[in-house]
C-alpha cells in the first residue's frame, strides 16, 4: 500500500512541474497582428550619393547629423552596409584628418592601417594623433542597433529574424514598424511572428485610437516579455481614459499572476534539481543502508571520489571534454565500487549485526579518504569543466528557462533510479540481495553465498555514490569536504523516506528538495536548511519509520 | 550493600584510586608550575597546565558520553552540542565581564553587536552580566534541550541508528544556526577575547591554575556522581534498558523516562564540561557543534572502554595526548592515524583499553608475579616455559 | 449456548457505566476492577493485519478469573500476534480488548498493561543477561517504577527475602549471583517466569514455556502453572500436546487467525475441525 502511494506521490510531483510550466504555454495564443488605422508616414526620398560621401558626413560633431548619415547609409542597398555598421559600433571606422575622410581603420604598431570602406583594400597608415574613431553615444547605438536589428529581419536565417524582432521591441520608431509589419505579412517562423507581434502590439498601445490600444493590451496581457510590463505600466501612468486603465490594470494583475505562477515553476525546478542531487547521493545509501542494514558514513566520501575521478579523467583527456563524461561515469563507478568493497572486505564483515559499530569504523574510513584526497589532491577545490551541450538553458518564455545542466540531471537521477529499481526486481543479484537481506540465515540455506552478495551489494551502492559524484562534480566544486556535506543529507533522505524502501526515497529527496527550494525565498538558505532539519527531527519523532515504513514481523528486528 | 549512595560512591575504592590519581597530577602539575622559576628545568609551563585542563574537560564530556552510551546504549552524535551550548553560556558571561575593555569601548554591547550596528543588548544577553545567572543557564540550556528533544524521541521510540542520525543532525542543524550573524552569538568568529572570570585575569598563572583544579574537581564529583547513578536500582533499569528494552518496558518500566533522564543528565555535565573548556582555551565558536566533534568524542569513549567510567576519562586523555603530540609532529598524519583509531578500534577492540587490560590481567599479573619471584632466587635457572 | 453466554456479556458490560457504579465500589483509574463476573479477559472481534495479511481475524475469546487455559494452534495461527495484542506491542485493526470491566488495553501502552497486572513470559527467554539472576527479580519486582524512586531506593529485608523465596521456587537459589547471560537455556526459562511471578500479576501469559527444558523441569513447569492457577489467571502457549494434556483445564485452538474450537482435550482432540487442520492436505 505504501508503495503505490508513493508511486503516485512521487508522479504528483513531477507532474506538477510539467503542468505549471507548460500548461500555459499549450493553451492557443492569440497572435493576432494589432488593428492599426495609422498611416505610413511618407518616405523621404534621398540624393543618390556614393556611400563614401555617406560615411564622410559622419565627419561631423553633430550627433543629429551623424544620426541622419546613419539612416542615410542604412537605406543603401549594398552589402556594405551592415559591415560598416558593425564597425561604427566597433569603433574601426575611424574619421582621417588628413584629408578629412572616413575609411576602416586598424590600430597597430602606433599607427592607424587604414582601409577603403568599400573595398576594404588597404589605403596606406597614418600617425596615430592624425585619425580617430567616429565617437557615438547610446542614442546613436541603439539607432545602429535598431538599423541592423531592421537588416536581420529579412535575414535567410529564422534565429536571427527572431533575435532582430526581439531587439525591436520596444521601439516606437514609425520605420521600424512600417518594417516590422511589413516582414509580419511574409514571415512564417511561428517564433518571429509571436516577436514582432509583441513589438506591434506595444507600439500599439501609444495609437490615438482607443479601440487599437484596447485590443493591443487584451493581446500583451497574453505576454511574458519583461518590455511589455514596462510599456504597460508606461501606459498606466499616462492615460487619463477610464476604461484603458481598467483593460491596463486587469492585464497587469493577469501578467504579474502568470509571472508568479512561472517563478513557482522555477522553484519547482529548482527543487526538482536539488531532488535529484539528493537522490543521487542517498539512493546508494539507500541500498547499503536500507538493503544491508549498514551504517556507512564514508558514503559521501564515495561520492567525493566520483567527482574526482571526472577531474581525472578530464585531466587525461583535456581535448575532448565533450565527452570524457562518459568515461568518467563507469570509471567513477568502477573507482567507487572497489573501494566499498575493499571497505565492506576488510572492515564491515566483522561489525554485521551491530550498526552503531559499523557506523563508527565507516567514519573512519572516511577521515582517511578526506585526508588521502587531501595529500593526493592538495586541499584545494579542483574546477571540473563542464562540457557545451550541459551549459545554457532551455528558455521556455521570458521569465521561465530550464538551465541544461540541472535538466540533465533530473534525467539523470530518474535514469539512475530506474535502473537500480529493475537491477533490483529483475535480476538474479536482485533477488539474492533481498533475498539475504530479508533473511540471512535462511538464504544462505538456500546455498546464497551471503558473502559474496554482501561485497557485490555494497559494491552496488558505493558505485552508484560514485555516478553521483560525476554528476555532483558539474554542479558544485570538487573537493575533499564534498561528501561530508552530503552525507547528513542523504541519511535525512533515506530516513525520512522510510528505510529499504526505494519509493520512499525517491519522494522524500524531491519532497526534501521542493521543501528547501520553497522556502529559500522566505527564509534565507541557511535558515531554510535549518529548518528542514528541524521538520526531519519533527516528523522522525512522529513517524520513526519514516514515510513509507515497513510493517510485519520482519519490521520489528 | 547493594544500593549504592552518593557516600558509598565516594567512598568506594575504584572512586578513591580514581581521585587519588586525578588531585595527584593536578597538584603535582600545580606545584611545579607555581614553586620553581620559569627558567627552572622542573618548571611547567601555562601552557602544559591549560593543556592539562583542556584534557579533564575533555575527559568530563567523555564521561557524560559514556553514561548513556556505555550504559545506556543511546549513541548520542550530537554531544558536542551540549558541551558548545555550555561553552556558549559561560563565553556570554565572559562576554559581559569585558564591559568596556573591548576594541570599540562599549560597554553596554559586546564588539561584535557593535561591528554589526546592533542597538542594544538582545534579551537573551540579558542576565549574563551575573555569574549565577550564567551558571545556571550552563545547567538549564543543556538540559532542557535534551528534556525537549529526548522526550520526543524517546517517547516515539526512536531507536538505535536513527537516534544517532538525528542528534547528529540536531547539532548539524544548531551549527549552521550559530553560524549566522543574526543570531547574536558573534557568527562565525564566535565569542572570544574574554579579560577576567570574576574579577581573576583569565592570562595569570593563578587563573589558569585554579580553573585546572576547579575541573579536576568537577570531574572527580561527576565521577562519583556517575559511580552513585550506575550503581543504584536507577542504574541497573537502565543497563535492563540497553539490553532488552521492551522486556524492561513489560516489566512495568518506562523505559522513556528512563532514558529521558540519563539523557539530560549526561547533557548537563556536558554542558559544565563546555563551560570550564571555554575559560581556559579563550574562544567558544560555531566550530564546537560540528558533528565532526561529536563523533570524535564517541572514540575517546570507544578507546578507552565503555561503561567503565574511568575507560572514557582514560581514553578522552589519552586519544587527545595523542593529538597533541600528533598535529605537532606531522600535522597531515593525524586523520589518518583517528581514522585507523576508529576503525581499529570498533573491529579489534571493542571492550576499549580497559576491556582489554581487563581481559589479560590474569596473565600480566601472573608474568608480573613470577619475574619478581625469578630475581630473587639465585640459581640460575633458564625461564619456565 | 457459548454464543448466548457471550451476548449476555457483552451486554451486561456495555449498560453498565462507570457512573453508576460510583459509591458500591470505587475504582481507581488504571486499576484493574475484576468486577463481580467470572471473566478477567474479553477479546471481542479482533483483527490485525500485516500488509494485506490477517495475523487476526475477528478474534473473539474470554479468559476466565483463575482459568488455566490452554491455546494450540499450527504456526502463523496468531497465538503470538494474540499476546501482543493483549500486552499491547501490537494495536489491532479493530476490536476491543479489555482487562476487567474497566481497562481498555487497546489504549494503554505496554507499561501501563504491566502495571495493571498483566507478566508476560516470551516465546523466546528474554532475561536481562548483563544482571544476575537476582538482579533480574528485583528488576522484575513489584515496586514504584518511577526513575527518581529508583535512584534513592534501598532493598527492604522482606523485598530481599521475597526475591530469594522466588529464585527457590525456580530453582536458581544456587545461581543467584550469575550473570543471566551465563544460565542455560532452561534456566533461563525459569528465570523468566520467576520475573513474571515477581510482578504479581493478576494475568499470567505464557509463550512455550517448557521449550528446551528437561523431562523433570517440565513436569515442575507443569505442576509450578497449575499451582498458580486460582490465584492468577494463567494463559498457556505451547505446542507439546503431551505437556497441555497433562496441565489444561480448557484448551482453545487458534486457526488462520480466529478460534476454531475450544473445551476440554478430548473435545478437541476428536473434533473433525481440528483434525483437519493438523492432519489434513
Amino acid at each position: 500500500m505504501g508503495d503505490t502511494f508513493s508511486r503516485i506521490l512521487a508522479a504528483c510531483l513531477l507532474i506538477m512541474l510539467t503542468s505549471l510550466s507548460w500548461a500555459e504555454e499549450l493553451l492557443p495564443e492569440e497572435t493576432a497582428p494589432p488593428q492599426t488605422t495609422e498611416e505610413t508616414p511618407a518616405e523621404e526620398i534621398a540624393a543618390p550619393l556614393s556611400i563614401q560621401d555617406i560615411l564622410n558626413q559622419l565627419t561631423e560633431r553633430s550627433f543629429d547629423m551623424k544620426e541622419a548619415a546613419i539612416r542615410q547609409l542604412a537605406e543603401q542597398d549594398s552589402p556594405r552596409v551592415i559591415p560598416l555598421l558593425n564597425a561604427l559600433m566597433e569603433r574601426e571606422l575611424v574619421h582621417n584628418r588628413e584629408n578629412d575622410t572616413i575609411s576602416l581603420g586598424h590600430k597597430a604598431d602606433g599607427e592607424w592601417q587604414l582601409l577603403d570602406p568599400v573595398s576594404e583594400q588597404p589605403i596606406g597608415t597614418v600617425n596615430s594623433r592624425a585619425a580617430r574613431p567616429v565617437v557615438i553615444n547610446n542614442r546613436l547605438r541603439t539607432v545602429i542597433n535598431n538599423q541592423l536589428a531592421l537588416f536581420a529581419l529579412n535575414s535567410d536565417n529564422s534565429d536571427a529574424r527572431a533575435e532582430a524582432a526581439e531587439q525591436l521591441i520596444g521601439n516606437d520608431d514609425p520605420d521600424m514598424l512600417s518594417a516590422l509589419r511589413l516582414r509580419r505579412e511574409s514571415e512564417d517562423n511561428a517564433r518571429v511572428i509571436e516577436q514582432i507581434d509583441t513589438a506591434l502590439n506595444i507600439a500599439a498601445l501609444s495609437s490615438d485610437d482607443l479601440t487599437t490600444r484596447l485590443n493591443a493590451i487584451d493581446t500583451l496581457s497574453r505576454n511574458l516579455h519583461p518590455e511589455v510590463k514596462n510599456s504597460l505600466n508606461d501606459r498606466l501612468r499616462n492615460t487619463e481614459v477610464d476604461a484603458e486603465k481598467v483593460a491596463l490594470e486587469k492585464a497587469l494583475a493577469r501578467i504579474d499572476a502568470r509571472i508568479e505562477n512561472f517563478q513557482t515553476a522555477d522553484t519547482i525546478f529548482f527543487g526538482l534539481s536539488l531532488g535529484s542531487v539528493l537522490l543521487l547521493a542517498a539512493i546508494g545509501l539507500a541500498i547499503t543502508f536500507g538493503v544491508m542494514g549498514v551504517i556507512n558514513m564514508a558514503h559521501g566520501e564515495l561520492i567525493m571520489l566520483g567527482a574526482y575521478t571526472t577531474y581525472v579523467v578530464q585531466q587525461l583527456l583535456p581535448n575532448s571534454n565533450e565527452w570524457s563524461l562518459l568515461i568518467a561515469l563507469p570509471a567513477a563507478f568502477l573507482v567507487s565500487a572497489v573501494v566499498g568493497i575493499f571497505i565492506e572486505r576488510f572492515v564491515i564483515r566483522f561489525l554485521y549485526g551491530r550498526p552503531l559499530e559499523t557506523l563508527l569504523a565507516t567514519f573512519g574510513v572516511s577521515l582517511i579518504l578526506q585526508q588521502a584526497v587531501r595529500v593526493i589532491f592538495s586541499p584545494l577545490n579542483r574546477t571540473v569543466i563542464t562540457p557545451d551541450w550541459m551549459s545554457g538553458a532551455l528558455q521556455i518564455n521570458p521569465v521561465f528557462s530550464l538551465t541544461y545542466n540541472r535538466l540533465y540531471i533530473i534525467f539523470f537521477a530518474l535514469a539512475v533510479f530506474l535502473g537500480l529499481l529493475t537491477l533490483l526486481k529483475k535480476t538474479r543479484l536482485g533477488l539474492q540481495v533481498r533475498a539475504v537481506s530479508q533473511n540471512r540465515t535462511t538464504a544462505r540455506a538456500l546455498g546464497i553465498r551471503s558473502e559474496r552478495v554482501n561485497a557485490l551489494t555494497f559494491g552496488l551502492g558505493s558505485g552508484i555514490a560514485g555516478i553521483a559524484g560525476v554528476a555532483l562534480a558539474q554542479l558544485t566544486n570538487v573537493g575533499p569536504n564534498l561528501g561530508q556535506s552530503y552525507i547528513i543529507d542523504s541519511f535525512m533522505v533515506v530516513v525520512f523516506g522510510g528505510v529499504g524502501n526505494l519509493w520512499g526515497t525517491l519522494t522524500a529527496a524531491f519532497g526534501l528538495g521542493i521543501a528547501n527550494k520553497l522556502l529559500e525565498p522566505m527564509a534565507g538558505a541557511v535558515l531554510a536548511k535549518i529548518l528542514v532539519l528541524i521538520f526531519i527531527i519533527l516528523f522522525i519523532q512522529r513517524k520513526p519509520r519514516g514515510l513509507f515504513p515497513q510493517r510485519g514481523r520482519a519490521a520489528e528486528e | 550493600m547493594r544500593d549504592s549512595t552518593f557516600k558509598s560512591a565516594l567512598s568506594d575504592r575504584t572512586a578513591k584510586t580514581f581521585m587519588g590519581v586525578l588531585f595527584g597530577a593536578t597538584l603535582l602539575v600545580t606545584l611545579l608550575n607555581q614553586i620553581f622559576p620559569p627558567d627552572s628545568a622542573l618548571h611547567v609551563s601555562a601552557y602544559t597546565v591549560t593543556l592539562l585542563g583542556k584534557y579533564l574537560c575533555y575527559a568530563l564530556l567523555a564521561l557524560a558520553l559514556d553514561l548513556v552510551w556505555g550504559y545506556c546504549g543511546i549513541l548520542s552524535l550530537g554531544h558536542g552540542a551540549f558541551f558548545a551550548l555550555g561553552g556558549y553560556a559561560m563565553g556570554m558571561y565572559l562576554m559581559r565581564q569585558i564591559g568596556d575593555r573591548g576594541v570599540y569601548g562599549n560597554a553596554e554591547l559586546p564588539d561584535f553587536m557593535v561591528f554589526l550596528n546592533w542597538s542594544e543588548l538582545p534579551w537573551y544577553w540579558h542576565g549574563f552580566d551575573q555569574f549565577w545567572f550564567a551558571a545556571l543557564m550552563i545547567l538549564l540550556v543543556p538540559g532542557l534541550l535534551a528534556f525537549v528533544f529526548g522526550w520526543l524521541a524517546f517517547r516515539s521510540r526512536v531507536t538505535g541508528v536513527y537516534l544517532s542520525i538525528i542528534t547528529q543532525a540536531l547539532t548539524y542543524a544548531l551549527m549552521l544556526a550559530f553560524f549566522r550573524n543574526e543570531l547574536g552569538f558573534g557568527g562565525n568568529n564566535g565569542l572570544t577575547d574574554f579579560k577576567d572570570l570574576l574579577g581573576f585575569s583569565l592570562q595569570s598563572d593563578g587563573t589558569r591554575v585554579a580553573l585546572l583544579m576547579a575541573t579536576a574537581i568537577s570531574l572527580a564529583f561527576a565521577f562519583v556522581l556517575c559511580r552513585w547513578i550506575t550503581g543504584s536500582k536507577l542504574g541497573r533499569v537502565v543497563l535492563a534498558v540497553r539490553d532488552a528494552e521492551s522486556r524492561a518496558r513489560f516489566i512495568g518500566y518506562r523505559t522513556e523516562h528512563y532514558k529521558l533522564w540519563v539523557f539530560t543528565a549526561s547533557a548537563i555535565l556536558a554542558g559544565i564540561a563546555g563551560a570550564l573548556y571555554v575559560p581556559q582555551v579563550g574562544i567558544i565558536n560555531p566550530g564546537e557543534f560540528s558533528p565532526l566533534n561529536s563523533i570524535e568524542l564517541v572514540v575517546w569513549v570507544a578507546v578507552g572502554g565503555r561503561a567503565t567510567l574511568y575507560g572514557a576519562v582514560i581514553g578522552a586523555i589519552l586519544v587527545n595526548y595523542g593529538k597533541t603530540v600528533f598535529t605537532g609532529i606531522m600535522p597531515e598524519a593525524w586523520l589518518f592515524a583517528l581514522g585507523g583509531l576508529f576503525v581499529a578500534v570498533t573491529v579489534f577492540m571493542p571492550q576499549g583499553i580497559v576491556g582489554l587490560v581487563e581481559k589479560h590481567w590474569p596473565t600480566l599479573k601472573q608474568r608480573f608475579m613470577k619475574s619478581d619471584s625469578n630475581d630473587d632466587r639465585p640459581s640460575a635457572q633458564g625461564e619456565p616455559s | 449456548m457459548s454464543a448466548l453466554d457471550s451476548l449476555r456479556e457483552t451486554f451486561r458490560r456495555d449498560q453498565v457505566f462507570d457512573f453508576m457504579r460510583q459509591g458500591t465500589r470505587s475504582v481507581s483509574p488504571g486499576q484493574l476492577d475484576a468486577g463481580d463476573g467470572k471473566n478477567i479477559l474479553y477479546l471481542e472481534d479482533i483483527t490485525v493485519s500485516f500488509d494485506g495479511f490477517k495475523a487476526l481475524n475477528d478474534l473473539t475469546m474470554y479468559i476466565k478469573t483463575g482459568e488455566l487455559r490452554c491455546i494450540i494452534g499450527p504456526n502463523g495461527a496468531g497465538k503470538s500476534t494474540m499476546m501482543d495484542v493483549i500486552t499491547g506491542k501490537t494495536r489491532p485493526d479493530s476490536g476491543t480488548c479489555f482487562f476487567g470491566q474497566t481497562l481498555d488495553l487497546t489504549r494503554l501502552s505496554e507499561t501501563d498493561i504491566a502495571t495493571a497486572g498483566i507478566g508476560r513470559k516470551f516465546q523466546k527467554p528474554t532475561v536481562f543477561p548483563e544482571h544476575t539472576a537476582f538482579e533480574n527479580l528485583e528488576l522484575a519486582m513489584h515496586d514504584a517504577k518511577g526513575t527518581w524512586h529508583s535512584l534513592f531506593t534501598r532493598m527492604s529485608g522482606e523485598q530481599k527475602s521475597w526475591i530469594e523465596e522466588t529464585l527457590a521456587q525456580v530453582g536458581l537459589l544456587e545461581d543467584r549471583d550469575k550473570v543471566a547471560g551465563l544460565l542455560s537455556h532452561g534456566q533461563k526459562q525459569w528465570l523468566e517466569i520467576g520475573m513474571v511471578l515477581m510482578q504479581k500479576p493478576q494475568l499470567l501469559l505464557v509463550d512455550e514455556p517448557i521449550a528446551g527444558m528437561t523431562r523433570q523441569e517440565v513436569e515442575r513447569t507443569g505442576q509450578l502453572l497449575q499451582s498458580l492457577a486460582g490465584k492468577h489467571s494463567v494463559v498457556v502457549v505451547e505446542h507439546d500436546m503431551e505437556f497441555i494434556r497433562s496441565i489444561a483445564s480448557t484448551v482453545t485452538v487458534l486457526h488462520q487467525g480466529s478460534v476454531l474450537a475450544e473445551g476440554t482435550m478430548d473435545q478437541v482432540q476428536n473434533d473433525p475441525k481440528v483434525i483437519e487442520v493438523y492432519l489434513g492436505e
